[in-house]
C-alpha cells in the first residue's frame, strides 16, 4: 500500500472534502458527548436550535460569525503566503483597544461616517504594525513568526489590562476593568431592529469580497500565491519576497485589527481583557475549513459561530459542558488537514 | 534598589527558580528532541495543558503522585502519536498540525475537567508532592536549600537533561536521530528507518511535555484550572532554538529564564508604582529579545520540517 499524488485534484472533491471533515468531527466529538451521558443526537438538534431556531439565535450567530470573518480572512491571506500569523488574538485586541481610545473622544467634530472610518482605519494600522514586527523579524534574522505572534499575544493582552486599568480606564465603571466606550454616535447601527446584529457584518463581508479580489484578481495576490507555494520559485521569476511577505503581513494584520474595532464599535462598546473567547485563534479554523478560500472563510466563520452558540444553549438544556464547541472545532480543523491530504493523494495497493 | 540586590542573597529565590524551572526543562527537552529529528512540535502547550489535567486527575481520583505523573506522561505519548501520524506518516504542514493538536488537547482537557468537576464549584485541590530533602546535602547552608531539598520530579528533569545529553552524543542511538534531522536520506543509506526514529521521538518527547504539565497540578500548584499552562509551551519552543538544539543549554535557558520569572515575582512587591502587568510581561518579551540575540549563530537541524518520504527527493 502506498500514497500517490492526484494528477489533479477535482473540483467535486475539493467541496465534499470540508464537509466530510466537519461530518468526521462530529462522530468523534458524539463519543464525548455518549461520555457526558447524552444522546450525540439531542446534543446536536439542541445545537442547531440554539444556532439556528430562532431569529434571536440566528442573529446571535450572524453577530459571532463578524470578528470570525475577519480573523479568518487575516488567517487565510496570511497561510496562502505561508506566513504563519498565529498572532490574531493580539492584533484583535490591540484594534480593539485602539478603537476604544480613539473613538472615545478624539473625533468630536467630524462627521459620523469619517469619524467612524477614522476610527476602523487606526485599528487595522495598529493591527498591521502588530504584524509587521515579526515579519521583519523572520526576514531580517530568521527567526520563525509562529513563536514570535505567539508571544506577542500574551504580551498584548497584559498591556490591555495595564491600559484598561491605567490611561483609558472607564471612571464610571465602578471599578470594574474596563476601557473608556468608544462615542455613542461611533457605534454600528442596528442591521435587524431588536438584535445585536449591527453593520459591522456588512463590513466583514465587504472585507471578504475585497479580500477575494486582492488574492485571485491582482499581480500582488498571485504573487503572494506564488511565493506560498514554491519560494525559491517565485524569487527566480523575479518576485521580491521580503516584499511580498510584508505585504502580505500588512493586510493580514489589519483585518485581525479591524475585527477587534468593529467587536468594540458594534457588540460591547468597550474593551475588557476577556472581550475575545479566542478569536483569532478560531480564525485559523475557519480559513483552514475554507481552504483558505475567502468566500469559503463566510460560510465557514457562520459555521463555527453557530457551534458556538448553539453549543451554550445546548449547554443548559443536557448538561453537557460547552467545552465541547471548542472540541468540535479543533477536530474539524484537524480532519480537514486530513481531507485536504486525501484530495490530493490516493491510496494505491 | 537595595532591596531589589537584597532578594538575589535570599535562598529562597533560587530554590523557587529550580522549581519554576521544571515544567520549562521537561518541556524544553521534549521539543528538542522532536526537533532532533526534524519535527517541530507546536502541539506542546495542548500537551502541556494534557498533562495537567490527566496528572491532577489520576491523583484526584486515587492515584498515587508518581503513578499521577506517569499516567499524564502515557497521555502526552498518545497526542505525541497523532501529531506522529499527521506530520510524518502523512507529511502534512507540521505548523497547522501542531497548533491543531494544541487547540484539541486543550479544550478535550477543559471538557473532561468539567464533566469531573462542575461550573461554579471551586477546583478541588490534591495533596502535592513535598520537598525531598536530600540526607546530609539538604543541611548545607544555603546550597542545601537551593538544590537538595526540591520535590522528586525536579530531579528527575535535572537527571532527563544529562540522560538525553549523552543518548544524543554518545550512543549510535543519538547518532540515529541527530542524523534523521540532518538527512534523513542517509539515515535509510544505513538500512535504518527515518520514519520509525522520527515516530518515536516525537511520541516520547510529548510524553517529557505531558510530564512538565503535570508537575504544574501536581507541585507546583494542587488543582487545575483552565489556561494555567499560560504559554509556558510556547516558551519552551523559544527556549529550544535559544539553546541551538543542545540539551546541556536547553537547562541553562530554563534555569536563566526561570530566575527572571521568580525575580519579577519579588520584584513586584518591592518596587511600587509599577503596573503588575510590566514585570508579567517580561518573560515573553525576554523571549523574543533571546531569539534576536541568538538568530545569527542558530545551527537549525538541517532537515527541520522537511518531510521524509521513501523513495522521494
Amino acid at each position: 500500500m502506498r500514497l500517490e499524488r492526484r494528477p489533479s485534484v477535482s473540483k467535486k472533491l475539493a467541496i465534499i472534502a470540508p464537509i466530510l471533515a466537519i461530518m468526521a468531527s462530529l462522530c468523534i466529538s458524539g463519543i464525548l458527548i455518549i461520555l457526558a451521558g447524552v444522546n450525540p443526537f439531542v446534543a446536536y438538534f439542541e445545537i442547531l436550535k440554539g444556532a439556528f431556531g430562532s431569529k434571536l439565535a440566528l442573529t446571535e450567530t450572524l453577530t459571532r460569525a463578524c470578528p470570525l470573518i475577519l480573523t479568518g480572512l487575516a488567517a487565510a491571506v496570511a497561510f496562502r503566503a505561508r506566513l504563519w500569523n498565529i498572532g490574531g488574538e493580539g492584533q484583535f485586541y490591540i484594534g480593539a483597544l485602539v478603537a476604544a481610545a480613539v473613538g472615545n473622544s478624539l473625533l468630536t467634530g467630524f462627521p459620523i461616517i469619517m469619524a467612524m472610518t477614522l476610527v476602523m482605519m487606526c485599528s487595522m494600522i495598529s493591527g498591521a504594525i502588530l504584524l509587521a514586527g515579526p515579519a521583519l523579524l523572520r526576514l531580517r534574522f530568521g527567526i520563525d513568526e509562529v513563536v514570535t505572534t505567539l508571544l506577542l499575544n500574551f504580551i498584548i493582552i497584559l498591556f490591555v489590562g495595564l491600559m484598561i486599568e491605567g490611561p483609558l480606564k472607564d471612571p464610571f465603571a465602578f471599578g470594574w476593568p474596563q476601557s473608556v466606550p468608544v462615542d455613542r454616535s461611533l457605534r454600528f447601527a442596528d442591521l435587524i431592529p431588536s438584535s445585536r446584529l449591527h453593520n459591522g457584518f456588512l463590513i466583514a463581508i465587504i472585507a471578504a469580497i475585497t479580500v477575494w479580489i486582492i488574492v485571485t484578481r491582482t499581480i500582488f495576490g498571485l504573487k503572494a500565491r506564488a511565493t506560498g507555494f514554491t519560494p525559491q520559485a517565485a524569487a527566480f521569476s523575479g518576485i521580491s519576497l521580503p516584499k511580498t511577505i510584508m505585504g502580505v503581513a500588512l493586510i493580514s494584520g489589519a483585518l485581525a485589527g479591524l475585527a477587534g474595532a468593529i467587536e468594540v464599535m458594534g457588540v460591547t462598546g468597550y474593551v475588557t481583557t476577556t472581550l475575545s473567547p479566542g478569536f483569532g485563534y478560531a480564525g485559523i479554523v475557519v480559513a483552514m475549513l475554507a481552504a483558505l478560500h475567502p468566500g469559503g472563510v463566510i460560510i465557514s466563520a457562520i459555521f463555527i459561530a453557530s457551534i458556538f452558540i448553539g453549543a451554550d444553549a445546548m449547554s443548559r438544556a443536557t448538561g453537557v459542558p460547552s467545552f465541547i464547541a471548542d472540541v468540535i472545532m479543533s477536530l474539524s480543523l484537524l480532519t480537514m488537514l486530513v481531507a485536504i491530504f486525501f484530495t490530493n493523494y490516493r491510496i494505491r495497493k | 534598589m537595595i532591596e531589589a540586590l537584597e532578594i538575589l542573597t535570599n535562598a529562597s529565590l533560587w530554590s523557587a527558580v529550580l522549581r519554576i524551572a521544571t515544567p520549562l526543562i521537561f518541556g524544553v527537552l521534549g521539543a528538542l528532541l522532536c526537533e532532533r529529528v526534524g519535527v517541530l512540535n507546536l502541539a506542546i502547550e495542548g500537551i502541556m495543558t494534557m498533562g495537567a489535567m490527566i496528572g491532577w486527575l489520576s491523583v484526584y481520583l486515587g492515584a498515587d503522585l508518581w503513578t499521577g505523573l506517569a499516567i499524564a506522561a502515557v497521555s502526552g505519548a498518545i497526542i505525541g502519536l497523532l501529531h506522529a501520524f499527521l506530520t510524518v506518516s502523512l507529511s502534512l504542514s507540521q505548523h497547522v498540525s501542531g497548533l491543531g493538536i494544541t487547540l484539541f488537547a486543550s479544550s478535550l482537557a477543559y471538557f473532561i475537567y468539567r464533566l469531573v468537576v462542575n461550573v461554579g464549584s471551586l477546583p478541588p485541590t490534591i495533596e502535592p508532592f513535598q520537598p525531598l530533602e536530600l540526607p546530609f546535602l539538604s543541611d548545607l547552608p544555603f546550597i542545601g536549600e537551593i538544590f537538595f531539598s526540591q520535590m522528586g520530579p525536579t530531579y528527575l528533569a535535572i537527571f532527563a537533561v544529562f540522560l538525553l545529553a549523552y543518548i544524543l552524543r554518545q550512543t549510535p542511538l543519538g547518532l540515529a536521530i541527530r542524523m534523521t534531522g540532518e538527512n534523513p536520506h542517509a539515515v535509510e543509506a544505513q538500512g535504518l528507518n527515518p520514519i520509525m526514529i522520527r515516530i518515536l521521538a516525537i511520541v516520547v518527547g510529548s510524553a517529557l511535555m505531558a510530564l512538565g504539565g503535570s508537575f504544574l497540578t501536581t507541585a507546583a500548584f494542587n488543582s487545575f484550572f483552565p489556561e494555567m499552562v499560560q504559554g509556558r509551551g510556547w516558551i519552551c519552543i523559544a527556549l529550544v532554538i535559544f539553546a541551538s538544539w543542545q540539551p546541556g543549554k536547553a537547562l541553562f535557558g530554563a534555569i536563566l529564564f526561570s530566575f527572571f520569572d521568580a525575580y519579577q515575582l519579588r520584584l513586584q512587591h518591592v518596587v511600587e508604582d509599577v503596573p503588575y502587568q510590566l514585570f508579567l510581561m517580561a518573560p515573553y518579551i525576554l523571549s523574543i529579545l533571546a531569539l534576536i540575540l541568538v538568530s545569527r549563530r542558530a545551527k537549525v537541524p538541517e532537515a527541520l520540517m522537511a518531510p521524509y518520504r521513501r523513495g522521494e527527493r
